[in-house]
């Protein structure tokens, strides 16, 4: 099941959390206590040029030290902090989280286009592909981060003080997990640099997906399809700079059939990312929601098996799982519409 | 002291009763095991049946009882039946052993020990007869990554170009059996086949007859070692070339057409002179190195103007998945394996039975190989060698197989019931013979049919496999290795084939 919601405000105003953790504890339903979390871009106007690393430590005695010296041989620590949490009766506190914020040394990554992104995306994979035991970095981009635990939306929100943060675009999950229950890693957002995903639904193409990304330099280690997402993200986005609806176009087609009727151009254009998009094409029953610093973008998977709706207000954009969420979250809300199967629904920021 | 003769491979009987006398039997059976006495009665020569099953199949009285081994050989797990008469015969005639069609060991078969995965609660199923079921498949190169720009008016400009790829609404495709191997009828049929399902057929190396060109947009023509048949007029007819290097039943040798099988027809078609010995040497002499494989797919490139997709077969040997990094590394635009079950008409039986390994694990590595080093996008990989079901099928494409060739499954759509004598040129079928009686025989009308027929059931059954998986588009299933599991498969395989095994 899971619950998602996602809100972006275009005008970059910004909102606390309150109103999204109150949306996501409305769709309890979807979920079941073991997992929920938030993401908020916007958050860390003092950092704004440094990767804000979240990460879980086991203890801070042995990961933590074996973090600071892999980070430190590829950047500069800013500032780092235990990131303030208080303590809720029905959460059991695993990790201690933590967070970096942190300036890579570029050039010590040579013959890339975008080597800050590249150093931080190298640390995330060697961290969490299992060399540091006790630390897994789930949060890495720049003036945002991923708020999650194991627990009900509610009390992981009260747990990070989740009012206390404003933002401009805000994502939240509410997790039913059928796999790695109880595991704060597997609760979403999910995060890689400035790409997060929240999913509800199951990726019957994981394996291709996986096997793609993998070949071209990610490593899954989240057990759970929907790091997946953010990878591709971060792949056809960041290296292959595809706007974000070809992006979608690619993990959600259009049928053949649909494509042989298109123009010419649009057929051109259809069949070339299918055929060269094949393995990102997302395959299985899913409704996410992405966000990076200038937007967010929904889609459901192209027969549309996961609900998704979206509202408007004024600069607000809404996607959810649910209605009543967005309802909750903001009473006012115009222009109520649900999105066909596989149709992108893309909030951009317009300053 | 004589050997002596081996006892008999196979006993036909008739059921004197049932019999009506009809003499079909009689007529049907090249391999002349039956004879018609003056005074009407049948004599039997089982001696010199194949178990093809052609008089069973035309027997109306259902009179005709074969028994494999009718004689018993003391037991001894080391010296079958099988090793003792080899070496008999083999110390009789001093040759090689001749064999047709597949491997015929009892190695495990792979296949058989993956399983597929099914949707259940979690995430649907989806069904194919109410939702699309996309099994279109493109073969040839795709990009690695495209250029697409957001132009200022909004409007989104594509600045890549695509290679010609095959496209196919089935990733079922006929493999290569050339004319001269099978009879122009067999051939026919095969290709009116392939144009009803929308797929591709290989041409072999035994060029393109001019009954064929009418399929030709479903041809794919072949340049083997040999060369028979190719001229510019035959590259250019063909919708690919495929450059054979190796074959799964015959890994690192050639072929041999004896002359008996060379009629003016197959020599005209072949381009060489009526019955000679058609000899395919065992390298193209013109590739001893990967590079020159990659001058001869430039050159072939450059003669069709870049129009067609190239590309190359080889046998699944050891390191099957190095040399396909290297054939992706050339301007091919796939990669054939042929697993070490694959057929043929003739083979030194040798070579069939122990060189080349089992297809699931090449498609396995060739895959694994071509995804680490960045590369599986330049390539489509076409899995061949004993893909018998629809099942094998959907399990070499979630090994990632972008397409398979099936041979001997759709010769037995056409009658043949894999005797295993194709060398001999009398297959009573009308598919392994030039005989123009036996030719006859063989109605391209109703085989083609039958072909089709085969192929467009594997093909529901694949979509209902994908649709039970929650897939709908063939694509996802490619390399999906996380939709099978691995039964009582040693974890060496596993491993190799990156599949876990029942239960993790
Ligand atoms: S085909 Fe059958 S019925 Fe006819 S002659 Fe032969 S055994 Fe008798
Ligand atoms: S093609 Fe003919 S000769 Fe060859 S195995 Fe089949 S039935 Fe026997």
């Amino acid at each position: 099941m899971c619950g998602i919601i996602g809100v972006i405000d275009r005008q970059k105003q910004k909102m606390n959390g309150s109103g999204i953790k109150e949306a996501l504890s409305l769709m309890n339903e979807r979920g079941s206590g073991e997992g929920a979390g938030y993401a908020a871009y916007g958050i860390y106007p003092d950092f704004e040029d440094c990767y804000a690393l979240h990460i879980f430590f086991d203890n801070l005695v042995e990961p933590k030290s074996k973090v600071d010296d892999i980070i430190q041989k590829w950047g500069r620590v800013v500032h780092q902090e235990e990131i303030p949490t208080k303590e809720q009766t029905n959460l059991k506190r695993s990790h201690v989280p933590w967070r970096y914020f942190f300036k890579p040394y570029t050039d010590l990554m040579t013959g890339s286009l975008t080597p800050g992104e590249d150093i931080v995306k190298r640390l995330v994979m060697e961290i969490n592909s299992s060399t540091i035991e006790g630390a897994l970095v789930f949060s890495s981009g720049k003036n945002m981060g991923v708020f999650k635990a194991a627990g009900w939306p509610e009390d992981v929100a009260n747990f990070y003080k989740i009012e206390e943060y404003e933002g401009y675009i805000w994502l939240a999950h509410n997790r039913y997990p059928t796999n790695t229950p109880g595991w704060w890693g597997g609760a979403h957002p999910f995060n890689l640099l400035d790409w997060s995903v929240v999913h509800n639904g199951e990726i019957t193409s994981y394996g291709t997906n996986q096997r793609y990304v993998e070949s071209n330099g990610y490593q899954c280690t989240m057990y759970t399809d929907t790091e997946v997402v953010a990878y591709l993200f971060d792949l056809l986005g960041r290296h292959h700079k595809l706007p974000s609806e070809i992006i979608v176009k690619a993990m959600a087609p259009p049928f053949w059939d649909e494509i042989d009727e298109m123009e010419e151009k649009e057929r051109e254009l259809n069949k070339a990312i299918r055929l060269t998009y094949g393995p990102a094409l997302m395959n299985g029953p899913f409704a996410i929601v992405v966000a990076t610093h200038d937007g967010i973008v929904g889609f459901t998977d192209r027969i549309k098996l996961r609900p998704l709706v979206v509202g408007e207000h004024g600069s607000r954009l809404y996607i959810s799982s649910e209605e009543a969420a967005i309802r909750t979250m903001d009473p006012q809300v115009e222009d109520i519409h649900m999105p066909g199967a596989g149709e992108p629904v893309i909030g951009r920021v317009v300053t | 002291m004589s050997l002596g003769s081996v006892p008999l491979k196979y006993r036909i009987q008739i059921d004197r009763q049932q019999c009506m006398q009809c003499m079909r039997c009689v007529d049907n059976c090249s391999y002349g095991v039956f004879r018609e006495e003056d005074d009407g009665n049948i004599l039997i020569d089982s001696r010199k049946c194949t178990a093809c099953h052609r008089c069973i199949s035309m027997c109306p009285r259902d009179a005709i009882n074969l028994s494999e081994r009718p004689v018993d050989y003391r037991s001894h797990p080391l010296w079958t039946p099988e090793a003792r008469e080899d070496v008999i015969n083999q110390s009789r005639s001093g040759r090689i052993v001749l064999a047709g069609m597949g491997n015929a060991k009892d190695y495990p078969i792979i296949y058989d020990r993956l399983v597929l995965d099914a949707c259940q609660v979690t995430n649907p199923s989806i069904d194919p007869l109410r939702e699309p079921m996309e099994l279109r498949t493109y073969l040839g190169q795709k990009p690695s990554k495209l250029d697409i720009r957001k132009q200022e008016n909004g409007e989104i400009e594509l600045n890549t170009k695509l290679s010609p790829n095959l496209e196919l609404q089935t990733p079922i495709m006929i493999g290569h059996m050339s004319y001269g191997a099978i009879s122009l009828n067999a051939q026919l049929s095969l290709a009116k086949a392939a144009a009803k399902t929308d797929t591709y057929m290989g041409t072999g190396e035994g060029g393109l007859h001019k009954d064929i060109y009418p399929y030709q947009d479903n041809m794919i023509v072949q340049v083997a070692s040999g060369r028979f048949g190719v001229d510019i007029n035959y590259l250019e007819r063909g919708a690919a070339i495929e450059i054979k290097i190796g074959q799964g039943a015959k890994p690192g040798i050639g072929g041999h057409l004896p002359g008996e099988k060379v009629c003016t027809d197959v020599s005209c078609t072949r381009m060489i002179p009526a019955g000679s010995d058609a000899i395919s040497p065992a390298p193209h002499h013109d590739i001893y190195s990967i590079e020159d494989l990659a001058q001869l797919v430039r050159g072939l490139k450059e003669a069709t103007e870049w129009k067609k997709p190239v590309f190359v077969k080889i046998a699944a040997v050891h390191n099957v998945a190095a040399v396909a990094a290297g054939i992706a590394r050339s301007s091919a635009d796939a990669v054939v394996i042929d697993g070490f079950r694959g057929g043929t008409g003739a083979s030194p039986k040798v070579f069939r039975d122990n060189v080349g390994i089992p297809i699931e694990a090449a498609i396995a590595s060739v895959d694994q190989k071509l995804n680490d080093q960045g590369i599986r996008n330049k390539v489509s990989v076409i899995a061949s060698g004993g893909i018998r079901n629809s099942a094998d099928v959907a399990k070499s494409i979630a090994l990632g197989a972008d397409a398979v060739y099936i041979g001997t499954a759709a010769l037995i759509s056409m009658g043949c019931r894999v005797c295993g004598n194709c060398y001999r040129g009398l297959c009573p079928w009308g598919i392994a013979t030039q005989r123009e009686d036996l030719v006859s025989r063989l109605d391209p009308e109703v085989e083609s049919e039958h072909v089709a027929n085969l192929i467009n059931s594997w093909t529901l059954e694949l979509s209902e496999l994908m649709g039970a998986a929650g897939i709908n588009s063939i694509e996802s299933l490619r390399g999906n290795r996380s939709r099978l599991r691995g039964y009582m498969l040693d974890e060496g395989t596993l491993d190799v084939l990156q599949v876990k095994p029942v239960g993790a």
